[in-house]
């Protein structure tokens, strides 16, 4: 017999423009992670034979070189790579610690709601980048410093996210019926609130995908993030940007890559919201 | 007095059919309705959830969901309404043909006040000034007994009780001088003081201005204080057709029979179990093979599961002069 | 008050004394004082606005009361610990208006019936939970096998089956229904309430029946307990209320029920019985017609009404000075039978006139 997410499965095939962006999120990342085993460039070989070449479909170098002689194709890959993990993981910390600390809000209410929800705006205040800043500058630069700094930030919307959701269900018969039935708060909690505020929740991690990978790809145009060797989306358009008038296609591949991907993520997060919403009548 | 539908009838449903589609299937609300309506008469259309009562009539108003079809024919004053082009529509909506739903809340506009709202009509319809028509819309508010009438036209729905807005809306369908007013579970969503006020108010309405009646209801005690002829609908069908007293006191259709069982009384012997059918109302979507009766009813034999009865005139003992009709192979006899 | 004072304390199941809710500043239960005995149906009507279904959410803790006392089997429920509240509820549970909205959408029907069973009984294995709330779906008239289906496959009267067996998996000692069958279809309710009694004899649990339908009311009830605008206005046995009703509310609203004509034409159809003439001058009987009051401008404009005397005097017949001055307090008029109303000695003092 279907469940509900049977029918929401049924809904979002039906809908041809975010099954495409689906294809399109799971191609670029079936290229990503195996594109490689069709490359015969390293993303760190340097090629001084063909430095800043053009994109020629012939050549060695699919999509030209950099100017340090480095595939870009194999170079564009491992960025899209470390971009998509930035962004899976950290959506993943926000989602977690997010639905945790606006269930739990959402629900007890009263004096404890208040203080959490005080803590959600002092840390919204902040201003996020010379925070960052303040962490790279104790710390040093290290990737998992990029993704504590982006989850950081990344759960507090979620948190207000889903104490909204939970505020809206808390009234609803059934959450009455199983406080009726003995259950505790934490049952209550993790068996009744977030199994029915998952919808709008997921809908928002999908869209916040995007989000974060734009926020890493700034953060590494501005030399926060990730450091060389290594790539993201971000730092090789940072270096595009420079090369623009000599060498477009530096900045241009990139940053096709990392245009199409938001795309895609975007049409399938809102694929996804229209899919899970009728349910929610 | 016997009616001769086509010639008199201000109203005539002939065969319509309405349907809804889904994504995975499609499926029959009305299955081939039949019914006239007669000038300043008062019919009542009575069924359970899922009998199709309230979309043959969304159907005429043309207020059909954008997924839905219908079929068949419906005129009213003789012309064909069924599908016609809004314009056309309009022209008798709200004045000729007026509708009073169940939810007053939902069905007057929040944010305007009652005054605009009642007004609006007959600007629209009637064509008189704002200021005329606010006049005669103070008017009816009396007439539908709104105390303090002056005070209400600037107020907002919500400021008003549940009762209170029903009458506005009764008033507002009156406003134009009908010929028919359908009226769909008027009551339902009221206290059951404030219902029987309503039920007098209709009442008094139909005596004053005369316009006919149709009246959808679940609950026949609810008909019997108004209604002259009680359709009684089950999976999308006509199963009985009677006069109103009729009806009551000699059911045909063992539907109906176990219905006006059901109801609990207050009179009479405190049972110790209440009478019930068993089983539940088949839903549009279920496939129906045979009398959609048959698998709750005590009188069934093998021919109901096989042949749909059709709707055939009946013995009318008491020769009301109203035509008597009931869909059964097996009907009661009285 | 011990609306009851003949019956010892010890017998008593549950005893409500001056219950009081507010919500925003704006008083929706005025000091309801009731009792309940084991095994007993009690019926409560009310019209929308009469606060019942605030009645039936204050007495399990569902809502926090202002003022009052509920005492289950010898203990106040307002005085307990949260954590000592829960393990009473295995006792107390509730039924509710809408059956698909009393069920989780993303639990599967087992599961919502096998919770209690998780919360109380936490010994049991799979198996025997499986068991216990399989019997428990054959006993409510569904199948067994519909344990891992979802709310949204049934149908609302299917529902409230599915809702009567959560509450009555671990045979509570009383169960709050409100508004069980009112959403459900008329050949459908003669099912449900039904099933109720049949559970109900079988496990002797008391029942609070809480319904606008005064017909049904009369049929599963004991005792009825009549309220308006918050307070209790009139209690009585079963066929005091309907042979000699004494509250003026309750009068309209036995005159208001719409009555289908019974077939084949033998009874009569009801007629709320006449009150005599009351003595002191008052308005003739049947009065004005009872216009129904804006409840919203009342309340926004003044102070609640219910404050300043009885409520119901704006749409009464019979109102009088003191009406309006004085909350009219619950008076014994006859064994068991209370009402809350200035006049009701005059309304029970003469003799009813014979029927015509």
């Amino acid at each position: 017999m279907s469940s509900l997410v049977d029918d929401a499965a049924r809904r979002l095939r039906s809908n041809s423009g975010a099954m495409c962006a689906m294809f399109v999120v799971a191609g670029v990342v079936a290229l990503a992670l195996f594109g490689p085993w069709f490359n015969p460039n390293g993303s760190e070989t340097l090629d001084w034979m063909h430095v800043a070449s053009q994109p020629a479909l012939q050549s060695a170098h699919w999509f030209g070189t950099d100017r340090l002689g480095r595939d870009l194709f194999a170079r564009t890959l491992e960025g899209t790579r470390v971009s998509l993990a930035v962004g899976v993981v950290a959506s993943g910390v926000s989602l977690l610690v997010g639905i945790g600390y606006g269930a739990v809000a959402g629900y007890v209410g009263g004096r404890t709601d208040h203080a959490m929800m005080r803590v959600i705006e002092i840390l919204s205040g902040l201003p996020l980048i010379f925070f960052v800043i303040f962490l790279t500058v104790i710390f040093g630069r290290s990737e998992y410093l990029l993704f504590l700094s982006i989850g950081a930030v990344g759960w507090l919307t979620m948190a207000r996210i889903v104490r909204g959701q939970t505020l809206s269900i808390r009234r609803r018969e059934f959450i009455e019926a199983a406080v009726a039935s003995g259950a505790g708060a934490a049952r209550i909690i993790v068996k009744h609130v977030i199994p029915n505020v998952i919808g709008p929740v997921i809908v928002y991690a999908t869209l916040t995908v995007p989000q974060i990978i734009m926020f890493e790809s700034f953060l590494s145009f501005l030399g926060l993030g990730i450091q060389e060797p290594h790539a993201s989306l971000g730092t090789l358009i940072a270096e595009g940007a420079g090369e623009m008038e000599a060498a477009p296609w530096i900045l241009l591949v990139p940053g096709g890559v990392l245009a199409v991907l938001l795309l895609a993520l975007n049409i399938f997060g809102d694929g996804l919201r229209d899919a899970l919403d009728v349910q929610e009548r | 007095m016997c009616r001769n539908a086509d010639l008199q009838s201000l109203l005539s449903i002939d065969d319509l059919t309405v349907g809804f589609s889904r994504p995975n299937r499609s499926i029959s609300a009305v299955r081939q309705v039949s019914l006239a309506v007669a000038a300043r008469e008062c019919v009542a259309i009575v069924g359970e959830s899922g009998s199709g009562k309230t979309q043959i009539f969304m159907a005429a108003m043309g207020l059909l969901a954008g997924n839905a079809t219908a079929q068949g024919s419906v005129r009213f004053e003789g012309a064909e309404i069924l599908g016609a082009p809004p314009p056309q529509l309009n022209r008798i909506r709200g004045s000729k043909l007026t509708m009073v739903f169940q939810d007053p809340m939902t069905s007057l506009t929040p944010h305007l006040k009652i005054g605009t709202q009642l007004a609006e009509v007959l600007v629209c319809h009637a064509g008189k000034s704002w200021s005329e028509a606010r006049v005669a819309a103070r008017r009816m508010l009396e007439r539908v007994r709104v105390p303090d009438p002056a005070r209400r036209l600037n107020q907002y729905p919500h400021e008003l009780s549940g009762g209170l807005r029903q009458r506005v809306t009764i008033g507002m369908s009156l406003l134009c001088e009908p010929l028919l007013v359908i009226a769909d579970e008027p009551t339902t969503a009221l206290d059951v003081t404030v219902q029987a006020q309503i039920i007098d108010l209709l009442r008094a309405m139909r005596a004053q201005i005369g316009m006919a009646l149709v009246l959808i209801s679940h609950d026949l005690g609810v008909v019997a204080g108004l209604a002259d002829r009680i359709l009684v609908m089950y999976a999308g069908r006509i199963v009985e057709s009677a006069d109103s007293a009729e009806l009551f006191r000699h059911p045909q259709h063992p539907y109906t029979a176990a219905l006006l069982k059901c109801i609990p009384s207050l009179s009479g012997p405190r049972l110790e179990r209440l009478p019930t059918l068993p089983g539940q109302p088949p839903q549009p979507g279920d496939p129906l093979e045979g009398c959609a009766f048959a698998p709750r009813c005590p009188r069934a034999a093998e021919r109901c599961q096989a042949e749909r009865p059709l709707l055939r005139d009946a013995a009318d003992p008491l020769g009301s002069g109203i035509t008597r009709r009931v869909a059964c192979h097996f009907p009661l006899s009285s | 008050m011990n609306v009851h004072a003949s019956v010892s304390m010890n017998d008593l199941l549950l005893g409500v004394t001056d219950l009081c809710v507010e919500f925003g500043g704006r008083a929706v239960l005025h000091g309801v004082t009731f009792d309940l005995y084991p095994g007993e149906t009690l019926g409560l009507v009310g019209e929308s606005g009469s606060g019942k279904s605030t009645l039936a959410r204050a007495i399990l803790r569902l809502i926090r009361s202002s003022k009052g006392s509920v005492v289950w089997r010898g203990r106040d429920l307002m005085a307990c610990e949260p954590a000592a509240l829960r393990p009473l509820r295995r006792d107390l549970q509730i039924v509710f208006q809408d059956p698909l909205a009393s069920l989780n959408p993303r639990m599967t029907v087992g599961e919502t019936i096998a919770e209690p069973l998780r919360i109380f009984e936490p010994g049991l294995n799979a198996e025997a939970r499986k068991a216990r709330v399989g019997g428990m779906l054959e006993r409510v008239g569904l199948a067994a096998d519909m344990i891992g289906r979802y709310p949204h496959e049934f149908s609302g009267g299917q529902c409230q089956r599915i809702g009567i067996a959560r509450a009555m998996v671990l045979g509570p000692q009383l169960l709050i229904c409100d508004e069980p069958v009112s959403s459900l279809d008329v050949s459908i309710q003669g099912q449900i309430v039904n099933l109720l009694l049949d559970l109900q004899r079988g496990v002797g649990t008391a029942m609070l029946f809480i319904s606008h339908n005064l017909a049904v009311v009369r049929h599963v009830s004991h005792r009825i307990l009549v309220m308006y605008s918050g307070r209790l206005v009139e209690i009585a046995p079963r066929d005091a209320l309907f042979a000699t009703p004494v509250h003026p509310y309750t009068r309209a609203l036995l005159a208001a029920v719409p009555v289908a004509p019974p077939p084949h034409g033998a009874a009569e159809p009801y007629r709320a019985p006449s009150v005599a003439e009351p003595q002191v001058g008052g308005p003739p009987i049947g009065g004005p017609p009872i216009d129904d009051a804006p409840l919203r401008a009342a309340s926004a404009a003044s102070p609640p009404a219910a404050d300043f005397g009885c409520a119901f005097r704006d749409r009464c017949a019979y109102a009088v000075g003191i009406c309006g001055t004085t909350v009219p307090p619950l008076e014994e008029v006859a064994a068991g039978h209370w009402v809350a109303c200035h006049r009701s000695r005059e309304f029970t003092a003469s003799p009813l006139p014979p029927k015509d």
